[in-house]
């Protein structure tokens, strides 16, 4: 890694209100870390979370999963669903030691440009402070828990 | 040219940067991207072009398309949500199939948001390589055509809905008009005169009301609720509670003697602004569509003691009208659109008790004294105090009644400015030696006549003072302030405090979103803003769809609004549907689930995840199905599924993990040569 590290962050957008969110802040020309490498989704609720791991694998520091309010979901509910589980895979990713910070669910309205702006920056500081992920010194080669190395061959096909 | 890695499945890729005049190229590095996806693998060609949106931007796609025999697009510009369309078009103009294209945003989602080039034009790369990498995985996919069913349904009789229901019906389609008061005409039936002409209200709203209740086209369904929407465009289908009336529609013939003979009063609190009362069966006003009184229930004392029946004693009608048994009706109504036009609430001035509402009788708020100058109102027109009797001989009128206020709503509420002057102007009207203050922040009148209505009034001699007020008190400091309310006010205009001793006070107060509107908007699968407005497709250029399709949005729902915008907006929707009626069929996007019927285990898990029960599970194979015309797409089931036999058409996981690994691309060739 060079001196100056720029963390890298995979963001699930859904399509009708963080993607336009985005869509939002850039027409509103709000500057914000340019770190964020968005991929649009129908629904925050099609995350799947070997999304998430695929993205930890392939070297991104975090993934952002980002989907409109609770109660204002276009497809009524899958934001809920995605809720549901996101902490179950924060849990388990926590377990094998990545950061609670490194993947983070935030909810954003088509008008709330600014709000998606500021979540960016948020985890982009949060992840610099945190350095890079490493992913398979951290968890696949993970020598203090045998664990991780049971999990390592699953995450591996992922 | 660098060697081509997945051969697997060799695609042609042309991918398009496009500069956007230099709303991109001024911090992306267009040029270095264009040349550098040149060597990405699979892209047979790679250009950057000044404007790839113009014909000439199309054209060069479309010429490539042909000549160099590309099998996927890419096109780096803005967002697809503006361009996606017009370049699947140029796509299919040269015969390939538009699903095979795919669009990364470098201008919303890049060089808009940073002014570092590098870091820009590296993040454009990383976006361009995982479109590139993701289209690879494109299959071509047709578009569904859907059945447009021609009846529609309306919901909200006010201007607006009335409005539309008209328009199509007009056009001669079906309409089904649901009102949840007794008769339609919502709150525009409620008022005496319309800014800036005057009209009465009633005289042209009244014979739009009777079109309603006499056009063949039209299924009036008033006291009556939508209860549930199933569906989507084209093939709704609503449940609809018809409220009992207690009244038989078929034998009433609406002559009201139940109404004179109920001995019993209520305060009116819908339709007088609880200025005046009604009969226990009643009907709202006078000129009500349809005619047929309601009994309300919750007051009949026949209903509370099992005594009296009066209404039914004297009820002329053979058989009798009165039908104390009736039922609820719960009515099933297919539609292919849906009109939301559900209106507004008025801002509650008791919110602010600095203003006195509520504690000081002759504080009132606007439709209050609407109700009052209305010549058909409890108080035939008269404007007098809360005691009925005296004639007040000064007037202040308070603007911005909980609207642009940090504590309430920062919005303006739009309509206030000119019905204060409207006010205003009907107190001089009736009360020529009356003084006026018109206490406003900023004087908005923007629309036509409106800016000269307020030259009228400044003319009629009102006293405009411009400062927010603080505070309504009866607590006199002086003799001349003694019996009456006095307005503090910092005029801002001649900067001092100033305290206005008035004998009536009319609190201009806000529009804002009705109470359930939140609930109304998960009912339809719509969205609405913070403030509880219902959200359109697009500020400007689509203001009356919704995100969607099928459902329409006019009139105040959508933010407050007057009589001719709200007018305006019930046409527009109602042409919106009248040009999908008549087209017939159209196309819905193909991003459908569908389940791997071999490879199924019939878990049923995505049988709970779909939110429109779009899946089904056949008992006898022990498998899941997705009903295509019921699928949204949104996908949820495909990322329930344990088994991973759903495919999302164009958001498969290949073509995700795909995007995933190219957005990365820097990030594992940096781990390779670590």
């Amino acid at each position: 890694m060079s001196e100056t590290y720029e963390p890298v962050i995979v963001g699930f957008l859904c399509n009708w209100c963080s993607y336009r969110a985005a869509d939002l802040a850039g027409t509103a020309r709000i500057k914000y870390a340019p770190n964020m490498r968005a991929i649009r989704v129908m629904c925050s609720g099609r995350v799947d979370p070997q999304f998430v791991m695929k993205a930890l694998r392939e070297g991104a520091d975090g993934v952002m999963i980002a989907g409109c309010h609770p109660g204002e979901c276009h497809y009524v509910n899958g934001n809920i669903k995605a809720m549901r589980r996101f902490y179950l895979l924060r849990k388990m990713l926590t377990q094998l030691g990545v950061e609670e910070e490194r993947v983070q669910l935030i909810w954003a309205s088509a008008s709330e440009g600014i709000l998606l702006a500021e979540k960016v920056d948020q985890m982009t500081e949060a992840l610099r402070a945190l350095g890079p992920l490493n992913w398979d010194e951290k968890v696949v080669n993970r020598s203090n828990g045998y664990k991780a190395a049971e999990v390592a061959p699953v995450l591996e096909e992922a | 040219m660098t060697e081509k890695s997945n051969s697997e499945n060799k695609e042609r890729v042309g991918v398009y940067v496009c500069h956007c005049g230099t709303n991109i190229s001024k911090v992306v590095d267009v040029e270095e991207v264009a040349r550098w996806a040149g060597e990405q693998p699979n892209v047979e060609v790679a250009r950057d072009y000044k404007f790839m949106c113009s014909s000439l931007g199309q054209e060069l796609i479309e010429q490539d398309i042909k000549e160099k025999g590309l099998t996927r697009v890419v096109c780096a510009s803005c967002s697809p949500h503006m361009h996606e369309k017009t370049f699947r078009t140029a796509c299919e103009r040269a015969g390939l199939n538009p699903f095979l294209f795919e669009m990364t945003n470098i201008r919303e989602h890049d060089s808009w948001i940073t002014d570092d080039k590098v870091a820009a034009t590296a993040k454009a790369k990383s976006l361009v390589r995982g479109s590139i990498d993701r289209v690879i995985h494109h299959e071509p996919l047709e578009q569904i055509p859907v059945e447009i069913n021609p009846n529609t349904l309306v919901v909200g009789g006010g201007i607006a809905g009335i409005t539309s229901a008209l328009e199509l019906a007009d056009a001669g389609y079906h309409v089904y008009l649901v009102e949840r008061e007794p008769s339609i005409g919502g709150h525009m039936a409620q008022l005496d005169k319309t800014f800036p002409t005057l009209d009465c209200s009633a005289c042209i709203l009244t014979p739009k009301m009777v079109d309603v209740a006499q056009h063949d086209n039209i299924t009036l369904l008033t006291w009556s609720e939508v209860e549930k929407v199933d569906g989507y465009l084209g093939n709704f289908s609503v449940t609809v509670r018809k409220k009992a009336r207690y009244v038989n529609e078929e034998h009433c013939t609406g002559c009201g003697i139940c109404i004179e003979k109920c001995p019993f009063k209520e305060v009116d609190e819908v339709f007088e602004a609880g200025m005046g009362t009604r009969k226990v069966i009643y009907r709202p006003f006078p000129q009500a569509v349809p005619k047929y009184p309601v009994i309300d229930k919750e007051n009949c004392v026949y209903f509370k003691t099992g005594k009296c029946k009066a209404c039914e004693k004297f009820c002329p009608t053979e058989p009798n009208s009165i039908e104390f048994d009736q039922e609820d009706e719960i009515l099933q109504i297919d539609v292919g659109n849906i009109i939301l036009a559900t209106g507004y609430d008025l801002f509650d001035s008791k919110r602010i008790p600095q203003y006195g509402y509520g504690k000081l009788d002759n504080v009132f708020t606007g439709l209050e004294f609407e109700r009052m100058v209305n010549a058909a109102g409890p108080t035939d027109g008269k404007i007098v105090l809360r005691d009925k009797e005296s004639t007040p001989k000064s007037v202040g009128i308070v603007h911005c009644v909980g609207s642009r206020d940090e504590n309430y709503h920062k919005y303006c509420s739009k309509v206030c400015c000119m019905y204060s002057l409207k006010f205003a102007h009907l107190v001089h009207e009736r009360i020529p030696d009356a003084e006026i203050y018109d206490f406003y922040i900023d004087m908005r009148t923007p629309g036509k006549g409106y800016e000269e209505f307020y030259n009228r009034l400044l003319e009629e001699g009102t006293h405009f003072i411009r400062g927010k007020v603080a505070e309504v008190t009866d607590a006199a400091r002086i003799p001349e302030e003694e019996g009456k309310l006095i307005i503090q006010v910092e005029d801002t205009l001649i900067g001092k405090q100033r305290r206005i001793p008035v004998d009536m006070v009319i609190l201009s107060s806000a529009m804002e979103a009705r109470a359930g509107s939140k609930e109304v908007s998960q009912l339809f699968k719509m969205g609405c803003d913070f403030d509880g407005f219902f959200t359109e497709r697009h500020p400007k250029l689509d203001p009356v769809a919704t995100m969607t399709d099928g459902i329409l949005i006019a009139g105040a729902c959508q933010g407050p609004k007057d009589v001719p915008e709200s007018v305006s907006q019930g046409a527009a929707a109602a042409a919106r549907v009248a040009g999908l009626i008549s087209r017939g069929t159209v196309m819905m996007e193909p991003v459908r689930a569908s389940i791997d019927q071999e490879a199924c285990s019939g878990c049923k898990i995505c049988n709970n995840m779909c939110p429109f029960n779009a899946i089904i599970f056949h008992e006898d194979r022990k498998v899941s199905e997705v009903i295509t015309a019921l699928c949204q797409g949104c996908g949820t089931c495909v990322a329930a599924c344990p088994s991973g036999v759903i495919t999302g058409a164009h958001f498969t996981n290949d073509q995700l993990f795909a995007q995933i690994e190219g957005v990365l691309w820097d990030m594992s060739a940096e781990k390779a040569s670590a």
